[in-house]
C-alpha cells in the first residue's frame, strides 16, 4: 500500500518533469482527441444514416432471391443490380413471419422510370386541342369559346416569341437557320392562318404541333427511380414517410406518390426552383451571392433563361406581370424580356424582397409545376428483358422521408403500387404466359431468336414469310375477351385486391423487426426459416442492402480506426524510445532505489505506472478536449453542404453525440499503448544494479 | 575493531574473500584474501588510494555485490547464498547507505526522500513515519527544509538528508562510500561529526571509505587497503 503511495508520488512528480514527457503527452493527447471526435462523429453518422436507411426504404433487413447475379443495392450502385425475381410473394411472407422477431414483411421492387415531356408549346397546344375537341363534340358554351380564343392568342404570342428568337439568331449565324422553319413561322404568324383556324381547327393544330412545337428544343426527359410496394403496409411501417402534397394513394388503387425531391427538382419551373435554392443557400447555409459563384451562376441562368416565362404567359397574364414588374422595379420599361431579366438580376440586398414578390405576384400567373396531384403520368420503364413497357399512372401526390427531404439518394425514390410495378417490370405470370402462347398460336406467329433472326427471316430456307396471309386483324377476337387495363384514362387506376398484392412477383422484401437490436440473430433465424420453407433467399442487413452507401460508413470507420491504429503504433514506438531514454538517464536514481531496498518489481512498477500516469493524464485531457469539441459540434451541428451529407446526416445538420464507446475505447487504447510501450524499458530498468548507484559521476 | 577479542559476535564477518572483475578478456582482481570482522557499534574507516578496493569492499558488505570466493556474513547471513530479493530485503532492513554524490531522488522533497525507505519497508503507520522522519530531520538540522527539493539545498545539506535517509530505518549498519569527497573540508567534517554522533547515540555501526586523512582520523579503527589487500589495521589517534 505504501509502495503504491510512493509510486504514485514519484509518477505524479515526474509527469511534467521533462520535455520528453510533454512530447509523449502531446502525442497521446492528439491521438485520444482524434479518437473521441472521430469516433463520436462516425458513431453519430452511423446512427443518423441507419435512421435514414432503415426508416426510408430498407427496413431492418431485406430478403431477395439467391439466384440474383448482383447484390441488392437499394440506393443504387454504379450500375442497376441484376436481381432475380421472387415469383410468388405469398410463399415468402408466411415463412418470414414465422420468425418471432419479425414484425412486418413488405414486398418491394425497384425500377427506373422515364417520362418524356412535351415542351411549353406542346402543352399549350394540347390545351387548345382539348378545348377544340370539346367544341367539336358539341360544347358551344361561351366559357369554352373564350378559352379557345385565349389559347389561340397565347399560341400566337408563342409563335411571336419563337420568331423573335429566330430573327436574333439570323443576325448571329445565317447559315444555321433552317429556311423551312422560317417559312413555317411566317405562316403561323400570319393573320390569314389564324382567321382560317376555326374552319379547320384540327388541320391547323396539326400544322402547329408538327412544324412549330418542334422548333422549341426544351422538351424534357425525366428520369426517376421508384419502388413498387404495398403502399398501405409501407406507410404503416416506415414512419419517416409523410405525404406533402395531394393525398395517399387510396387502398387497393393503382397510383404513384412522387418524391417531393423529384417533384421540386424535375417538375417545378426551373426559374422558381433556382430561386428556392438560392433562398435556401442564403438562409440555411449562410452563403452570400457576393461570395458564392454557384449562386451567381444560378442568377445568371435566371436572367437569361426567361423564355420559359414568355412562352408560358398568355397575353393577359403577361400584361399583368409587366404591370406588376414595372411598379416593383419603378421603371417605364415595357419589354417583358428586359423586365424579367432585370427582375432576376438579384444581389444579397434585394433577393429576399424579390423572392417574396415572385411568389406573391408572378407565380400565380404561371404553372409552377408541370404536374399536379391528380394528373396522370405516362411512365415508361424497361422490363427485365429489356423491353420498354409503359403505363399511365395517376399521381396522387408527393411525399418525403422526414429528415431526408433534400437528399438526392433516399429522397429521390418515388413510390408506386405493386400492381403497376409488376406491369412495368414485365414479369409474366404463368397465366399471362399461357395467354401469350395462345395468342401466338392463333396468330400463327413464330418465335425468332435474335441471334438467328437474320437467317430465319431472310436466309435461304426461310419459311416465315411464305405462310403469311393478308387479313384484317380482329383485335377483340384475338384477345379472347380478356380485360386489360386501358392505357390512360380512368382505367389506369383499376382497383386490386390485397390477395393480388400477395400473389405475384416481387424483387425483394423489407423486414421490420420488433426488436432491432437482435438483428444478427433474427437474420440467422430468417435464413433458417426460408430454408425450411424451401425458399432460395438471401437475407441482408439494412447496411448491406443499401449498397455502396451503406458500406461507406463502415469503410470510413475502418479508415479512421486504421489511422488511429497507425498513430498509436507510431506513438508506441516514440513512447518506447522516450521512456527508454528517460530510463537510461535515471540509472543512478534507479540504482539508488535498489541500493536502499527497492525490489525489482518496484522498479518495474515505477516505470509502468509513470507511463500509465502520463498516458491517463494526457489521455484524459485529450478526451475532455475532444468531448468539448463534440459538445460544440452537437450544439451547433455540422451543416450538410451537399446531398450526400444530407443522407449521411439524415437531415440538414448532424448533431454529433458523444459516443461512450469512443471514450472507453480511447482509455483502453491509452492503457494498452502506454503499458506496451513502457514494458521493455521497464524490464531494462529492473536490470539496473545498485552498484551503478555507487559509481561516481566522473 | 575487535578482530581478535571475542566480546559478542561480529555484525559483519569477511573471511578469505576474493573478488574479481572481468574486463574484456583480462581478469582483474579487486580484492584478494581479505578477512575482516566488524563488531556492532564500530566506527570504521576504510582507507587507501584510488583503485585499492575500498568501494569493492563496501559493495560486498553492502550486499550490492557478491564475492567471487570466500565468505561474507552480514548480520549473520551468508550473502553468497541469498537471492536478489533476499539481498534487497537485507539492504532494506539491516543496512543504510550514504553515497558520495548524495543520490537523492530529485523530484521528491527532503521529507519524502527521508521517508522513502520507510515506505518501502511498509512497517509504520503514516503518523509514525511522520514522527520518525521529523525526528531525524531535527537531528540533522534540516527541519525547516522539509519541503525543499534537493536542488534547493547546498551539498552539505544534501548529504545531511542522505544521512537522515540512511538512518531513518534504524539500520544496524550504515555504509558510506567517500561521504565527504564532494564536500569542502569543513562541511565534510561536520558530516563525519554527525555520523559519529549517531554512532554514539544509536549504537549504529558505521563503515565508511575515504582517502582524506583528516576524515579517517575520526574513526576508531582504520582499515588500510592497497592493491586489493588489507595492509594494516590501526586504531585511530582520536578514537
Amino acid at each position: 500500500m505504501s509502495e503504491a503511495v510512493l509510486l504514485a508520488r514519484i509518477a505524479l512528480r515526474n509527469l511534467f518533469g521533462s520535455f520528453l514527457n510533454l512530447v509523449i503527452g502531446g502525442i497521446i493527447l492528439v491521438g485520444t482527441l482524434l479518437f473521441v471526435v472521430g469516433g463520436s462523429l462516425l458513431g453519430s453518422i452511423d446512427a443518423a444514416m441507419s435512421r435514414s436507411i432503415i426508416g426510408s426504404i430498407a427496413g431492418h433487413a431485406q430478403v431477395y432471391s439467391a439466384k440474383s447475379k448482383d447484390e441488392l443495392a437499394l440506393f443504387g450502385d454504379w450500375v442497376v443490380p441484376d436481381i432475380a425475381p421472387i415469383p410468388d410473394f405469398s410463399k415468402v411472407k408466411p415463412a418470414l413471419l414465422s420468425v418471432d422477431n419479425v414484425k412486418t414483411v413488405i414486398p418491394m421492387g425497384t425500377n427506373g422510370a422515364t417520362v418524356t415531356y412535351g415542351n411549353t408549346v406542346d402543352l399549350t397546344l394540347e390545351k387548345l386541342r382539348h378545348a377544340v375537341d370539346a367544341r367539336l363534340k358539341g360544347d358551344r358554351s361561351s366559357a369554352t369559346n373564350a378559352r379557345i380564343e385565349s389559347l389561340k392568342t397565347h399560341v400566337r404570342h408563342i409563335v411571336g416569341v419563337i420568331q423573335g428568337d429566330y430573327k436574333k439568331l439570323a443576325v448571329l449565324a445565317t447559315a444555321a437557320i433552317d429556311p423551312d422553319a422560317v417559312a413555317a413561322l411566317e405562316k403561323a404568324a400570319s393573320p390569314a392562318f389564324w382567321s382560317g383556324f376555326d374552319r379547320d381547327p384540327l388541320g391547323h393544330l396539326e400544322f402547329l404541333e408538327n412544324k412549330i412545337a418542334s422548333l422549341v428544343p426544351d422538351a424534357d426527359m425525366i428520369f426517376f427511380s421508384f419502388v413498387g410496394t404495398d403502399l398501405d403496409a409501407f406507410r404503416k411501417s416506415f414512419d419517416r414517410m409523410e405525404v406533402v402534397d395531394g393525398q395517399m394513394v387510396p387502398p387497393g388503387r393503382r397510383g404513384l406518390l412522387l418524391s417531393k425531391y423529384v417533384y421540386e427538382n424535375q417538375f417545378k419551373l426551373k426559374t422558381a426552383h433556382r430561386l428556392d435554392k438560392i433562398n435556401e443557400a442564403l438562409h440555411d447555409e449562410g452563403k452570400t451571392i457576393a461570395k458564392d459563384p454557384d449562386l451567381r451562376l444560378m442568377i445568371k441562368q435566371n436572367r437569361t433563361q426567361i423564355r420559359e416565362f414568355l412562352l408560358q404567359l398568355d397575353p393577359l397574364s403577361l400584361s399583368r406581370a409587366v404591370a406588376a414588374l414595372q411598379a416593383f422595379l419603378k421603371t417605364p420599361e415595357a419589354d417583358p424580356a428586359k423586365l424579367f431579366a432585370s427582375f432576376f438580376d438579384t444581389d444579397d440586398s434585394n433577393f429576399a424582397a424579390r423572392y417574396r414578390f415572385f411568389y406573391d405576384r408572378i407565380a400565380p400567373l404561371v404553372e409552377l409545376y408541370r404536374l399536379r396531384p391528380g394528373d396522370y403520368l405516362p411512365i415508361k420503364a424497361f422490363t427485365k428483358n429489356g423491353f420498354l413497357q409503359s403505363a399511365n399512372v395517376k399521381v396522387y401526390g408527393t411525399f418525403q422521408f422526414k429528415g431526408l427531404e433534400k437528399s438526392g439518394l433516399a429522397g429521390a425514390m418515388s413510390l408506386m403500387d405493386l400492381m403497376t410495378f409488376r406491369d412495368l417490370y414485365g414479369y409474366l405470370t404463368p397465366e399471362k404466359l399461357a395467354e401469350s402462347k395462345r395468342l401466338q398460336d392463333s396468330a400463327g406467329a413464330k418465335f425468332v431468336d435474335r441471334d438467328k433472326a437474320e437467317a430465319e427471316l431472310f436466309g435461304g430456307g426461310a419459311t416465315v414469310v411464305s405462310r403469311a396471309t393478308e387479313k384484317a386483324i380482329d383485335e377483340r377476337a384475338q384477345l379472347g375477351g380478356v380485360r386489360y387495363g386501358k392505357t390512360g384514362g380512368a382505367g389506369a387506376d383499376l382497383a386490386y385486391s390485397p390477395e393480388q398484392i400477395e400473389q405475384g412477383v416481387v424483387l425483394n422484401a423489407a423486414i421490420i423487426l420488433k426488436d432491432p437490436s437482435k438483428l444478427d440473430r433474427t437474420m440467422k433465424d430468417i435464413d433458417a426459416a426460408a430454408k425450411k420453407a424451401g425458399l432460395d433467399l438471401r437475407v441482408v442487413s439494412w447496411q448491406k442492402a443499401s449498397g455502396n452507401i451503406g458500406q461507406f460508413v463502415f469503410v470510413t470507420k475502418v479508415a479512421l480506426y486504421f489511422a488511429v491504429f497507425i498513430i498509436f503504433i507510431v506513438a508506441l514506438v516514440i513512447i518506447n524510445n522516450a521512456v527508454m531514454m528517460a530510463t537510461l538517464q535515471r540509472v543512478r536514481e534507479i540504482g539508488t532505489m535498489r541500493a536502499i531496498g527497492a525490489q525489482r518489481t518496484f522498479v518495474l512498477a515505477l516505470v509502468l505506472v509513470e507511463t500509465l500516469f502520463l498516458g491517463l493524464t494526457f489521455g484524459t485531457a485529450g478526451t475532455v478536449l475532444g468531448s468539448l469539441i463534440v459538445k460544440a459540434l452537437g450544439r451547433r451541428g455540422i451543416p450538410a453542404v451537399n446531398e450526400f451529407l444530407y443522407f449521411f446526416f439524415s437531415g440538414p445538420r448532424l448533431h454529433v453525440e458523444l459516443g461512450l464507446g469512443s471514450v472507453v475505447g480511447a482509455f483502453l487504447i491509452i492503457c494498452v499503448t502506454a503499458s506496451l510501450s513502457a514494458l521493455y524499458p521497464a524490464v531494462v530498468a529492473t536490470r539496473v544494479t545498485p552498484v551503478q548507484a555507487m559509481q561516481t559521476e566522473d | 575493531m575487535n578482530n581478535v577479542s571475542a566480546a559478542g559476535s561480529p555484525i559483519v564477518s569477511i573471511v578469505n574473500v576474493r573478488k574479481e572483475y572481468i574486463l574484456g578478456k583480462a581478469v582483474v582482481p579487486a580484492l584478494q584474501d581479505v578477512s575482516l570482522a566488524v563488531m556492532p557499534g564500530d566506527f570504521i574507516s576504510i582507507a587507501g588510494p584510488s583503485g585499492s578496493g575500498k568501494t569493492t569492499l563496501l559493495n560486498l558488505i553492502g550486499c550490492v555485490d557478491t564475492a567471487t570466493s570466500g565468505q561474507v556474513l552480514v548480520d549473520g547471513r551468508d550473502t553468497l547464498h541469498l537471492s536478489d530479493r533476499q539481498l534487497t530485503d537485507l539492504r532494506l532492513h539491516t543496512l543504510g547507505f550514504i553515497f558520495q554524490s548524495f543520490n537523492l531522488v530529485a523530484v521528491l522533497s527532503v521529507f519524502q526522500n527521508v521517508e522513502f525507505p520507510l515506505l518501502l519497508q511498509n512497517k509504520l503507520t503514516p503518523a509514525q513515519r511522520k514522527t520518525r522522519v521529523e525526528e531525524l530531520l531535527e537531528k540533522v538540522g534540516l527541519s525547516s527544509h522539509a519541503k525543499h527539493r534537493p536542488s534547493e539545498l547546498s551539498g552539505g545539506q544534501r548529504q545531511r538528508v542522505a544521512v537522515a535517509r540512511a538512518l531513518v530505518t534504524r539500520p544496524k549498519i550504515v555504509l558510506a562510500d567517500e561521504p565527504t569527497a564532494n564536500l569542502d573540508s569543513k562541511t565534510g567534517e561536520n558530516i563525519i561529526d554527525l555520523m559519529k554522533e549517531m554512532n554514539r547515540a544509536e549504537k549504529t555501526t558505521f563503515i565508511f571509505s575515504t582517502h582524506d586523512a583528516k576524515v579517517m582520523a575520526h574513526a576508531n579503527t582504520i582499515v588500510r587497503l592497497a592493491d586489493g589487500r588489507i595492509t594494516g589495521l590501526e586504531a585511530a589517534t582520536r578514537a
